[in-house]
């Protein structure tokens, strides 16, 4: 099928063909009012024809941003393809962005036509709008409490595509410019604001075109779309590859439906976020809790000692688990971001789940380093997939180059010559080292290492790697740049916590206060005194111990601009949002009154409604002597 | 350039209309007890009417009387001008009229789809034996009613509880699952008997946006019970005070809310 769509250039091109050579096969399914609704390759093409010619006539011009502000829905994909079609940027956003993230974008990227999902997302636009003249149109999809608005800018969807109307599919096709720009996609913003990365047809498609020979992606498979579009990983799995294989997407009905609709579809491929993983383990096991010795058995000797079973378990347990979980069919699942956690790993492998660690910035393509199906060795991000090359600089950063780097960020000359320095080396920002069979192994990024305040060298994810391996700790910030020692901000993992509580015959109202406990700070405080001991044991990590700690009220959220989409940490906003806990933490008060907690300022808390008072902050004990460097 | 409309003082999709239910001279006892005296007032099609007063005052009384659970002894209830004489909760379905409870009346053991799909008991006509049978009108009315039930999922945002057991669901959800199926009957009037009672400031918050959804949406006349004020001021565009079985005010929120007699009974006064 491949040579079908060789030549294609741009995507519009390839959904023409597609709907040649796939006509009748689905191309997006979206679940709506409890039955899963087809769009084919053909219908597709056919409504992204008319959209095009309708956008066209709206003012649509090569080269302008098209604005996209919306969950996976089939519409948000074929508005992407509509714009392409027109000579225009698709820009997908985080729809979960606030106004006030949203609207620099807007202003950089003075995008000319917005495609909204909802009033929700309208809202959003037309706050913006004052501040955004380039804009002419919104179009949105869902009608639902759209009949009030009378501003000439807003349309419906549907409008448009009666306008359109009968337009010929070779509209599609028109301008077959594989150069031109294709997307702009931010990046995730794990240091500073999200950058604008702009992408070709040309680069996307030929990386595309090479991830599919190496992991086979053909029209018969499936993928699930549930992450934000406006994050590139996303939209690769979901419009790209798809594109280039004539694959399909799933849309889920809702977020809240997403582990049912998954089952009901049971993908091929699919990206999973660390976080995700670590919810269905904990559901998993937390599930299991409730079973009878039999079961319970037989998942801790399947599956907890990390050997794989014989016959027995695969039909008793990895089968049905697998089923259960919808990923009966799934036959390449990647985890993207940071390096999972080696237990998790080696259970849904154990499952039979042949998941991958996939690692990529947004600026080479992101899909550049991969663990192979042959060779998948823990501890490691993989390989360099063929076409892009990797190598650390002096400095020990990790640098890529490849056919898939981006064109430039949106508007920036400079910003983009200080990323690639000129010799087309892209600068990820993150640490790491090449073993000799080419694997990469990240360590810190570059902008969180630093040095307490008497020169010991400060490598924040090191010391934190000690923390969350254990599983009670759901993540943790320490800091320590710039200082006289080190401290830490720990997220419990209510699931695990909250069920060593009820053990221990604790009872809790919630995470807030599970997390203000005396035994839990005990609990915890066991933990970072082991974490200490380890760091000791190495005379260059032994100033870098934890000397003291809180628990946090709130767990950390990508809501909350507090973690990527992918849960890597945030530490600046971090440090912003919690300043004066931090502070308080280098003091000597032993807590902070809960009102000066962010999120928690007008809390009450009385005997009725009860809850802490006030969070605790506390000593922990460091192996050795560090007196001398005590925090002051 | 155009100048922009605010969006605050939207027009409404059903512009409320003429009186589709009149109440005149209501008076309901139990014995010896005055529950309603002398009760006049009317709704009008497409308006989102509020009954309110303090405990006893005979809201929920006023209500059955509506619904056709209790006939009043004296007056007369006229609904979209034709008089009604020998009102039962069957017949008030029949006209479309429907309700939910103070104390949530849902089957409990059944998913969230069930209970919507037994709203839908008036759209169904095949018989006993055409369902046991699965002959062509008992299949077609169940799609039908599906579809229709579903659309109210989605109206409603409940997507994620379709297959579960109400019994299983907090408290502020099985409220809206209880809108859901008064919803399903397609009424003209819905009766919502406190459905504000017992939910914490999110959940209230929600379902006055569902309340108002509703008559946007589907026009339907709404008429609430709740002693909560404040909510209610916010979302009706009328709304009658009973105290002791006896109208004290009737207008609109800020008409009720300078009137004497109403702040006399909310707030106690020197006898």
């Amino acid at each position: 099928m491949a040579s079908d769509t060789a030549n294609a250039a741009t995507f519009p091109e390839l959904l023409l063909r597609n709907a040649q050579v796939h006509s009748g096969k689905p191309a997006i399914q979206q679940k709506r009012r409890g039955i899963w609704r087809t769009t084919t390759w053909s219908e597709m093409a056919a409504e992204a024809a008319c959209l095009t010619a309708a956008l066209k006539a709206k003012g649509l011009a090569p080269g302008a941003v098209v604005a996209l502000v919306g969950d996976n829905r089939p519409r948000l994909f074929i508005a992407m393809a509509a714009a392409q079609a027109a000579g225009a940027i698709a820009a997908p956003l985080f729809q979960d962005s606030n106004v006030a993230e949203m609207a620099p974008w807007f202003k950089r990227l003075k995008p000319t036509h917005v495609f909204a999902e909802n009033q929700e997302q309208t809202d959003k636009v037309l706050e913006i709008l004052p501040d955004c003249p380039s804009i002419t149109c919104i179009a949105y999809d869902d009608d639902r409490g759209m009949r009030h608005y009378k501003n000439p800018e807003v349309v419906s969807y549907e409008s448009l595509l009666e306008e359109g109307k009968g337009a010929p599919l070779d509209g599609l096709a028109s301008d077959a410019d594989g150069s031109r720009d294709a997307f702009v996609f931010h990046t995730s913003g794990t240091t500073g604001d999200p950058k604008p990365v702009v992408h070709t047809h040309q680069a996307l498609i030929e990386r595309a075109r090479a991830a599919a020979r190496i992991e086979g992606f053909s029209a018969d498979d499936t993928t699930l779309a549930y992450l934000s579009p406006g994050w590139m990983a996303q939209t690769l799995f979901a419009y790209v590859h798809p594109m280039v294989a004539g694959s399909s997407t799933c849309c889920p009905e809702s977020s809240d439906t997403l582990l049912d609709d998954l089952r009901e579809i049971a993908p091929t491929h699919l990206v999973i976020t660390p976080r995700m993983l670590d919810t269905i383990v904990l559901q998993i096991s937390a599930r299991m809790q409730d079973t009878g010795g039999f079961n319970q058995r037989l998942y801790r000797n399947g599956l907890q000692n990390g050997q794989k079973g014989g016959l027995l378990y695969s039909l008793l347990l990895y089968k049905p688990l697998r089923d259960s979980l919808g990923m009966s069919r799934i036959r390449d699942a990647y985890t993207v971001g940071d390096l999972l956690p080696e237990h998790t790993m080696t259970f849904f492998r154990t499952l039979g789940i042949n998941l991958k660690q996939l690692y990529g910035t947004t600026e080479t393509g992101f899909f550049d380093v991969l663990q192979r199906d042959e060779a998948v060795s823990t501890g490691t991000l993989g390989t360099a997939v063929e076409g892009v090359e990797l190598k650390i600089s002096d400095s020990g950063e990790v640098l890529m180059r490849s056919s898939g780097l981006f064109r430039e960020y949106f508007g920036d000359a400079d910003a983009t010559a200080a990323a690639l320095q000129g010799d087309g080396w892209f600068r990820t920002g993150d640490l790491g080292a090449l073993s000799e069979s080419g694997e990469l192994r990240l360590t810190d990024r570059v902008s969180d290492i630093g040095a307490l305040a008497d020169g010991t060298p400060f490598r924040p994810k090191t010391i934190e790697a000690r923390l969350t391996d254990n599983s009670e700790i759901r993540a943790a910030v320490v800091i320590g740049d710039g200082r006289d020692g080190v401290c830490a901000l720990v997220d419990v993992d209510t699931e695990t916590v909250g069920r060593w509580a009820d053990g221990q015959e604790i009872s809790f109202t919630g995470h807030s206060d599970l997390a203000s406990r005396d035994e839990v700070y005990d609990l915890v405080g066991g933990l970072i005194e082991k974490a200490n001991a380890q760091l000791a044991s190495d005379p260059a990590t032994a100033p870098v111990q934890i000397r003291r700690f809180l628990l946090l009220p709130d767990a950390l959220s990508a809501g909350d601009g507090l973690l990527t989409p992918t849960g890597r940490l945030r530490r600046s906003a971090i440090a912003d949002h919690y300043a004066g806990l931090i502070e308080a933490l280098y003091s000597d008060r032993t807590d902070v009154p809960i009102e000066n907690v962010p999120g928690h300022a007008h809390e009450i808390h009385d005997d009725v409604h009860g809850g802490p008072a006030a969070l605790k902050l506390r000593d922990a004990k460091v192996t050795g002597d560090l007196s001398s460097r005590r925090a002051a | 350039m155009n100048v922009v409309a605010p969006i605050e003082a939207p027009e409404r999709a059903f512009p409320i209309g003429g009186p589709i239910l009149e109440l005149d001279g209501i008076s309901l006892r139990f014995g010896g007890v005055h529950a309603l005296t002398n009760i006049s007032f009317n709704i009008l099609e497409h308006e989102v009417r509020a009954i309110i007063g303090p405990n006893g005052a005979g809201k929920s009384s006023m209500l059955n009387v509506i619904n056709g659970l209790y006939t009043p002894q004296e007056g007369s209830i006229t609904f979209a001008g034709n008089k009604i004489t020998g009102m039962t909760p069957t017949r008030a379905a029949q006209m479309g009229i429907a309700r939910t409870f103070q104390n949530i009346a849902l089957f409990k053991r059944m998913t969230v789809l069930d209970n919507i799909m037994a709203g839908r008991k008036l759209f169904s006509h095949a018989t006993f034996l055409e369902v046991a049978l699965q002959l062509p009108r008992a299949r077609r009315e169940e799609l039908e009613n599906r579809e229709k039930a579903e659309e109210i999922i989605e109206f409603l945002e409940i997507e994620h509880i379709r297959k579960t057991p109400v019994a299983k669901l907090p408290y502020g959800l099985q409220k809206r699952v209880e809108l859901g199926r008064a919803l399903a009957a397609e009424p003209r009037i819905l009766l919502l008997d406190e459905p504000m009672a017992g939910m914490n400031v999110e959940e209230k918050q929600d379902m006055c946006r569902f309340i108002l959804d509703t008559n946007d949406h589907y026009g339907t006349t709404m008429v609430l019970i709740e002693h909560d004020m404040g909510v209610v001021m916010d979302i009706s565009d009328r709304v009658v005070v009973l105290d002791y079985g006896k109208t004290i005010g009737d207008g609109t929120p800020d008409e009720v809310r300078s009137n004497q007699n109403v702040i006399d009974a909310y707030l106690g006064v020197a006898h």
